[in-house]
């Protein structure tokens, strides 16, 4: 009956079926305890009465085509507002003819971006140089003018009202934090008062009063008969409220540097700006591109504000779709699909900081 | 002659203390300019428009309802009184927001450390879906989906005859305090006064002897369930006023409007994520070298977490969790987007556009915002200060 082997020859047992596949894993993830097995009953039980029910609800009774609410089934999401006005979703009130430029500035903005962040990329030199006059180019094409028909800012809306809004204040707000950044670090104390004066009041004012006072009151401190429309004002304070706490990230990038890097530039003959632009800046700045990106994303999913003050991005869309009669009681629809975009959006930018940290983590620790 | 001044000159630019003085002359001349043309230009424009800065409006009838109001207000009442409600409604949000978003946030971290493969895995999704929408979208959300999904007051949900909870809000009882409640109220504070006292002694008799009280067991009996005890000998000093349903309305009783409700749970909700993250890192950032320290001295498992890992997570947790309060109170001004009548959406929406007083008006509310971050920054750092490892 039983065989024999030469010793040695005996091939290898398989190992025992309670250590491997499933079952193993079930016992060491979900049930390696008492209290354990409870939790994950419990869990699996939560999971079974909500996750169907809501992926019916989302998907299986839901509508995707309609005119109008009627046409939507009443237990099931109501997804056709979406089709209906996906071209203002995107575009706003963007006049038709001239939504090229809009689709030719987001085609530049990926360009540019890929130029930042792409380090190994062809001819990166001539890239950067592209991306730093990117804004203004941008500026230019979607507000017309030297050429292009004029568009009226109060036509911009929806995801474009949303990336302008995010990219102006990242790229504006980058150089000032940086300064602000060097001023509260500076010997001199009216500067560096004036930095930590600045950016402690804005960081301590929520952004929604600086909108309010972009919307009310702005225009007092503006030359007698000038007359800045809404969006730049707007633009002018998302960039001075990001650039406070763009400046708090790269402080600590500052900090984080060695004293012996300032020491060794001053040792060389550098004077301060020589030492900053060479030798400090780029290594702080590298520390916080985390820190910058987790700011851009706070930046981004702050401009959803402007909604408030009566500036129709994305969410701002949204809401006028709640208030559409021929769409009433959707809101529950249309403020998912809104967190959704945002939530693709702001995971990917989140993403990217996390495959920065790690990819920054691989030298020596400060 | 003009060698010699440009010698001067240079001499100056090269010598530090004096170039850091000319520096700064030009730097406040700039800030100075600045500031004066802004304040020109405010004041010509001012003028031109028949307007100065007055304060004198806060004393004239708001003329407006609010209609969550903690304190006497009526639309009799002034722009005063309508800022002041406004600012208790504000603190009342930041306070609730901030006690449940640090439970909520500590569950949520404990569960990312879990070894149970499912909860981890729960607590990952939540937070990464609620920190990467904006908490204005959330606010909106649970708000919207309250007033599609509650029912008529006629159909509310009876929790035992008591809370009703429907689209006016969820109705509670209202406690009309008899005069004896202040005997358990009293008990109370000496009872908190007796646990700061006790951990005190409690620390030192062990410091100096190894002897070791369960302070946490007594503290909560002395706070918690005194009070009751003394709260039923006294034969119950608070009559609950149960709220009934009269018509198509509830009488009687109390109701927590569902914009709070709403404002309450997307606030806490949004800042609990981040909070997670923070304890996670903080739990993460105590080296196992010091459990197995623990350990190898024979400490148990419960006062190895409460001694040695809890005191140093702490110290990595404060910091970060004070911005994420700070966040918290300055996000609640979003308040004003589903009409929950905070200090912006009182002095700051309707008040400045009734009286057109948008310098003065938006003044307050920064100054008072202001005001806010700096004692919870103050209150936090003496937190942190009181748990700092004290080096020898």
């Amino acid at each position: 009956m039983t065989q024999h082997y030469a010793p040695g020859t005996h091939p290898d047992l398989p190992p025992p079926s309670n250590t491997v596949g499933p079952i193993h894993w079930l016992r060491v993830n979900l049930f390696s305890s008492i209290p354990n097995t409870i939790v994950s009953l419990i869990a699996i039980y939560l999971l079974i009465i909500s996750v169907p029910a809501a992926i019916d609800w989302l998907f299986f009774k839901a509508t995707y085509v309609g005119e109008s609410r009627n046409d939507c089934a009443r237990d099931g999401a109501c997804w056709a507002f979406i089709s209906e006005r996906f071209q203002l979703f995107v575009y706003g009130f963007y006049p038709q003819a001239e939504r090229w430029r809009v689709d030719l500035s987001a085609v530049l903005l990926g360009v540019a971006i890929a130029a930042v962040l792409w380090q190994n990329m062809p001819g990166r030199k001539w890239g950067l140089i592209f991306a730093a006059i990117y804004p203004f180019l941008a500026g230019w094409l979607l507000t017309g003018g030297m050429g292009l028909t004029p568009v009226d800012t109060n036509d911009f809306g929806g995801v474009m009202l949303t990336v302008v809004i995010g990219i102006t204040g990242i790229a504006f707000s980058l150089p000032i934090g940086i300064l602000l950044a060097l001023g509260r670090q500076s010997d001199l104390p009216i500067i560096k008062y004036f930095s930590i004066g600045f950016i402690e009041f804005i960081r301590g004012v929520p952004l929604i009063t600086l909108l309010f006072v972009a919307s009310t009151m702005l225009s007092y401190f503006l030359p007698p008969g000038s007359n800045f429309d809404l969006l730049l004002r707007v633009l002018i304070m998302v960039t001075l409220f990001a650039s406070a706490y763009m400046a708090e990230v790269i402080r600590g990038g500052l900090q984080a540097l060695p004293k012996g890097q300032k020491e060794a530039a001053d040792s060389l003959g550098l004077n301060y700006w020589q030492a900053m632009r060479l030798i400090i800046l780029p290594q702080a700045l590298t520390i916080s591109i985390p820190g910058i990106v987790n700011t851009f994303i706070g930046l981004y999913k702050d401009t959803s504000l402007v909604v408030i003050i009566g500036l129709l991005d994305v969410l701002g869309v949204g809401r006028a779709s709640v208030s559409d009669t021929a769409w009433v009681g959707l809101s529950t629809e249309v403020y998912l699909f809104v967190a959704v975009f945002f939530f693709i959006t702001c995971f990917g930018m989140a993403r990217y900081s996390l495959f920065l940290e790690n990819k920054l983590n691989t030298g020596h620790k400060h | 002659m003009s060698n010699t001044r440009s010698n001067l000159l240079s001499k100056a630019w090269y010598d530090k203390e004096t170039r850091s003085v000319i520096v700064q002359v030009l730097a406040m001349a700039v800030i100075l300019g600045f500031f004066g043309y802004i304040i020109n230009n405010a004041v010509i424009n001012m003028a031109a428009l028949g307007k100065d800065i007055s304060f004198s409006f806060l004393w004239q009838p708001a003329s407006y309802d609010i209609n969550q109001h903690l304190i006497e207000y009526d639309s009799r009442s002034s722009h005063f009184s309508a800022t002041i409600v406004g600012l208790i409604n504000t603190i009342l949000i930041a306070v609730a927001g901030i006690i449940l978003a640090t439970i909520l946030g500590f569950i949520l971290g404990v569960m990312r450390l879990s070894n149970n493969w499912l909860t981890q895995k729960i607590a990952y999704v939540y937070i990464e879906y609620v920190r990467n929408v904006p908490v204005l979208i959330h606010i909106l959300l649970v708000h919207g989906i309250m007033v599609n999904t509650l029912p008529r007051p006629k159909q509310s949900y009876n929790f035992g005859d008591t809370f009703f909870l429907n689209n006016r809000g969820l109705q509670s009882p209202f406690p009309d305090i008899q005069p004896l409640f202040w005997i358990v109220i009293g008990v109370f504070v000496a009872a908190i006064v007796f646990a700061i006292w006790f951990a005190r002694h409690a620390k030192k008799v062990q410091d100096e002897t190894g002897k070791h009280y369960p302070v946490v067991w007594i503290n909560l009996f002395a706070i918690i369930v005194v009070p009751f005890i003394v709260y039923f000998l006294l034969g119950s000093p608070i009559n609950w006023e149960i709220p009934y349903l009269k018509g198509f309305n509830f009488k009687g009783g109390m109701v927590v409007r569902p914009e709070f409700i709403a404002l309450w749970l997307a606030l806490s909700f949004y800042t609990a994520a981040f909070i997670g993250e923070i304890v996670r890192s903080g739990i993460v950032a105590v080296s196992h070298g010091q459990t197995e320290a623990a350990h190898a001295l024979g400490i148990s498992s419960g006062r190895t977490l409460s001694l040695v890992v809890i005191p140093q997570a702490l110290r990595v947790i404060v910091p970060p969790l004070t911005s994420q309060y700070l966040n918290l109170t300055k996000n609640s001004s979003l308040a004003i987007a589903i009409g929950y009548m905070d200090v912006v959406a009182t002095i700051g929406g309707i008040s400045l556009n009734q009286t057109g007083r948008e310098m003065e008006c938006m003044l307050i509310v920064m100054a008072i915002y202001l005001t806010l971050s700096l004692i919870i920054s103050s209150v936090m750092n003496w937190y942190n200060n009181s748990i700092k490892l004290v080096e020898r």
